[in-house]
């Protein structure tokens, strides 16, 4: 190995909260440990932008009834709260992994390697959708297949279109999120496909129900998806995109690299470490990931007090 | 040093020309730019390197120990194996001597084993090793139950198949060879002595000519006047899981052979994920890469027999490469002097593990047909970057990231794949010019979100750093 292949090895460096993930849940975590006076609270963030997934929700529907606010205008706000509570915000760093002994991460950052060390850790990593491969849909492997998150950051990160027809596969909020996105962006949408026998259906919005996509059509660029009706009739939907919206995933690696599994509350099967927001709730809306990232903060100072307690 | 995609081809005769830019004729072109006085020119119908079967397989260095003995294929997997290893180590492409296991899950399996280690004997590898159900488990904890026993078979060993090609290009490239992209070959006639090849993007000449072709050679073949061999394709679909299932296996599982095949194995890949695969099922179409539920489902069965808790992972990809099957069980490598012609056909299922070997013999078949080979000068060394798990990511490296930060910013989260490599990828001697390219190249947005939270990212950079192509 030459020297520049050697991990860092240096003494971790201690904090009292290090909460991964600047995310709705995350950054409330965060303000409200440092206002309550937890110390050295310090948030990690591999994103350049804060704020997890609303930063690149360029719509409505966020915030409060009294307050309604894009997501980005949401995003801002949570990321303000936690900055002017004290907590430090560190983006464009990434927790790889566990370090061995105590509560330790392996992070990665324009710093360099590094690892650091906390009293607790919140673990904020959030969510993602189910990508094609994982839902085992047959067929090519054509350009034009995306998620949500990917469209979203694409028309609203860089102002780019994706394709001219588009199917969306999911009928629930987020499906009509893409479909509403694809429109803004000048992408005709050609349906909503959903297995599910009812779902919400809006004007202007064809909805094909109890509907199975089969397989994906093209060499190159996406021809077309292949449908099955329940009623075992099928047929082909020409387009060149198609967004896979929905079935949320928990951001899980850190968690499982740990051998971490959730426990009743935001505590966890490791002692002091918490979990919040979409990683225990996958399916939850910002508000509640936020409300989820309190609560954590609540079982943090108790156990830190806990502790404080217990080494007196 | 030359890569093209577009515009005419150079007027002035090549002395070899190659059609094909698989593994096949990569290793080839490498190998003739050991001979700095040959002009050769690689002759691709797609936009890149490695975009046929050889993009698609199961990405094991075979030692051989399983072929017929005697055979072609035999000689050339066990010289490819001893040549490919060690080139792997010189130029940083990814490999992992992870060692295979033909486990026995009935007693007739069991006592096929024995004649499989005689077999390996025959091929010239003594060190197989019979194993009982209590060190199998041992060394292989999360397998199904019922398996009664294993051959245990070092060497075997996984790389990036992906790297592979490219580093054979690279070097090439880097020597002096001409690589000609989206440039499929119709036809080719006679020209004096010579031959004269009419591609997509004009006529190219060249003195001597060789058909590495994969599932194409069989018709560029007929288009020389020879009918020696038809190939039909033996499409293999795979499942790839996860990196987090890395841990549920150690070796690379065979089923024991039958008839039928090599069978479904599972097997770790050097870039920390796990594979299921392949399926095998003789077709007609020779563009039928894609994937079927049945063949998913059928996989699915199998996995679940060999190892029950991979089918609780996530899959990241499910693809399928087509094996260049022909009514010859040997290779098919033909040099026809008289026309200064060398075909290299039916490399089904080992074409990787062999390709250092073909690509020598190749030459040596060339130099039969009149080619004047000349003095040898060894290109200089490339080094490639290490997609491998076990080697630390460039984020990783504090001396790199102190040198150049844009290996600190990473940008595709999953696969811990940093702007620098990306943009290190770009500015290579073969680019990539597709997201999937890239992919290979990279491992952006290969992970399990899919580009989720990367893929719009990914996307900026390429059509940033790929801005002065048309
Ligand atoms: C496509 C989509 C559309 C949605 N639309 C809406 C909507 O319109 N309205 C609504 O109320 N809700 C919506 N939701 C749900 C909402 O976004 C989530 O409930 C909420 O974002 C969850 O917050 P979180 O903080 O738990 O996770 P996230 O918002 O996912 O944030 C997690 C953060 O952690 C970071 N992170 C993860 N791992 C690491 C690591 N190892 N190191 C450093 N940083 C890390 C990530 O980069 C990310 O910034 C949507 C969700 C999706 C996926
Ligand atoms: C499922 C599966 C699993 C496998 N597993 C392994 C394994 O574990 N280990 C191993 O060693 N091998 C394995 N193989 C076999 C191996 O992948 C092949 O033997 C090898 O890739 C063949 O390489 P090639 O260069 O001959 O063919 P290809 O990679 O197909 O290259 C041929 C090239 O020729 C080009 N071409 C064709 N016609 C023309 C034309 N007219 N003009 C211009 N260009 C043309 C094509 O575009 C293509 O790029 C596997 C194969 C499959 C399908």
């Amino acid at each position: 190995m030459t020297p520049e292949n050697q991990p860092a090895r240096s003494a971790p460096r201690p904090l009292d909260v290090l909460v991964v993930g600047a995310g709705p849940a995350g950054l409330t975590a965060a303000a409200r440990l440092a206002a309550a006076g937890a110390g050295r609270v310090e948030v990690l963030e591999r994103s350049v932008r804060p704020g997890g997934v609303p930063a690149y929700c360029g719509y409505g529907g966020f915030g409060t009834r009294t307050r309604p606010l894009t997501g980005p205008e949401y995003a801002r706000l949570l990321t303000r709260a936690a900055e002017r509570a004290g907590a430090d915000l560190r983006t464009g760093v990434t927790a790889l992994d566990w370090a061995p002994g105590g509560l330790a991460l392996r992070t990665v950052g324009p710093r360099g390697p590094e690892t650091v060390a906390a009293r607790a850790v919140v673990l904020a990593t959030g969510v993602r959708e189910r990508p094609r491969p994982a839902r085992l849909v047959p067929g090519t492997r054509p350009a034009g297949v995306y998620t949500t998150g990917e469209l979203l950051q694409t028309v609203h990160l860089f102002g780019r279109s994706v394709g001219t027809r588009a199917v969306v596969v999911g009928a629930e909020e987020v499906a009509y999120t893409a479909a509403d996105t694809l429109r803004a962006s000048g992408t005709e949408v050609v349906a909503l496909v959903t297995e599910a026998t009812r779902a919400c259906a809006r004007s202007g919005t064809p909805l094909l129900t109890g509907t199975t996509v089969t397989e994906l059509l093209g060499q190159g660029r996406l021809s077309g998806v292949r449908v099955r009706h329940r009623d075992g009739e099928g047929s082909v939907l020409p387009c060149d995109t198609v967004v896979f919206t929905g079935e949320f995933l928990p951001e899980d690696e850190l968690a499982r690299l740990g051998g971490i599994t959730p426990a009743p509350g935001a505590r966890t099967s490791r002692p002091g470490v918490f979990a919040a927001g979409g990683l225990t709730h996958p399916d939850g809306r910002a508000e509640e990931a936020a409300r989820d990232g309190s609560r954590a903060a609540d079982m943090v100072l108790e156990w830190l007090a806990e502790g404080a307690h217990r080494s007196e | 040093m030359t890569v093209t995609a577009d515009g005419p081809l150079p007027p002035e005769p090549y002395d070899v020309a190659i059609v094909g830019a698989g593994v096949v004729g990569c290793a080839l072109a490498r190998e003739l730019a050991r001979r700095p006085r040959l002009r050769v020119a690689l002759v691709e119908a797609r936009d890149d390197v490695g975009q046929g079967t050889s993009k698609a397989n199961t990405a094991i260095v075979h030692t051989g120990f399983d072929a017929t003995p005697g055979t072609l294929e035999a000689r050339l997997v066990r010289d490819g194996y001893r040549r490919l290893t060690a080139y792997a180590a010189e130029s940083g492409i990814a490999l992992e001597a992870v060692g295979a296991l033909l486990v026995a899950w009935d007693e007739e399996q069991r006592a096929a084993l024995p004649r499989l280690a005689g077999k390996a004997v025959r091929n010239g590898h003594t060190e197989t090793r019979m194993l009982g159900q209590g060190e199998l488990y041992a060394r292989e904890p999360h397998l199904g139950p019922g398996a009664l026993g294993a051959l245990h078979v070092p060497g075997e060993s996984v790389i990036c198949p992906w790297t592979t090609t490219l580093a054979y290009a690279t070097q090439a490239v880097r020597a002096g060879t001409d690589l000609h992209l989206r440039a499929a070959v119709e036809t080719v006639t006679r020209d004096g002595d010579g031959h004269l090849l009419t591609t997509t993007r004009g006529t190219l000449r060249a003195r001597h000519l060789v058909n590495a072709a994969g599932l194409g050679a069989d018709t560029l073949d007929r288009l020389l006047g020879h009918d020696d061999f038809t190939v039909t394709p033996r499409r293999g679909q795979l499942l790839v899981y996860d990196r987090l299932a890395r841990p549920l296996v150690r070796h690379i599982l065979l089923p024991v052979p039958t008839a039928l095949g090599k069978g479904v194995l599972v097997a770790p890949t050097v870039h920390g994920n796990v594979l299921l695969g392949p399926t095998a099922e003789d077709l007609h179409d020779k563009s039928a890469t894609h994937s079927t539920a049945e063949g998913i489902a059928l996989l699915r069965d199998k996995g679940r027999r060999v190892l029950p808790a991979l089918l609780d992972e996530e899959v990241t990809a499910v693809y399928a490469g087509l094996r260049a099957a022909t009514e010859h069980e040997d290779y098919r490598i033909t040099a026809h002097p008289g026309e200064r012609y060398v075909t290299v056909g039916s490399i089904r299922s080992t074409g990787l593990s062999a390709s250092m070997a073909i690509a020598a013999h190749v030459t040596g078949l060339l130099a039969d047909t009149g080619l004047d080979l000349g003095p040898v000068r060894e290109p200089a060394p490339v080094t490639m970057p290490d997609l491998g798990a076990t080697a630390p990511r460039p984020c990783e490296r504090p001396g790199l990231v102190a040198a150049d930060p844009a290996y600190a910013d990473l940008v595709c989260f999953c696969e811990r794949v940093s702007r620098g490599e990306i943009r290190d990828a770009l500015a290579a001697t073969v680019p990539p010019r597709t997201p999937e390219g890239l992919r290979r190249r990279t491992r952006a947005r290969a992970g399990r979100c899919q580009g989720f939270h990367c893929g719009a990212r990914v996307a900026e950079l390429l059509r940033e750093g790929t801005a002065h192509d048309t």
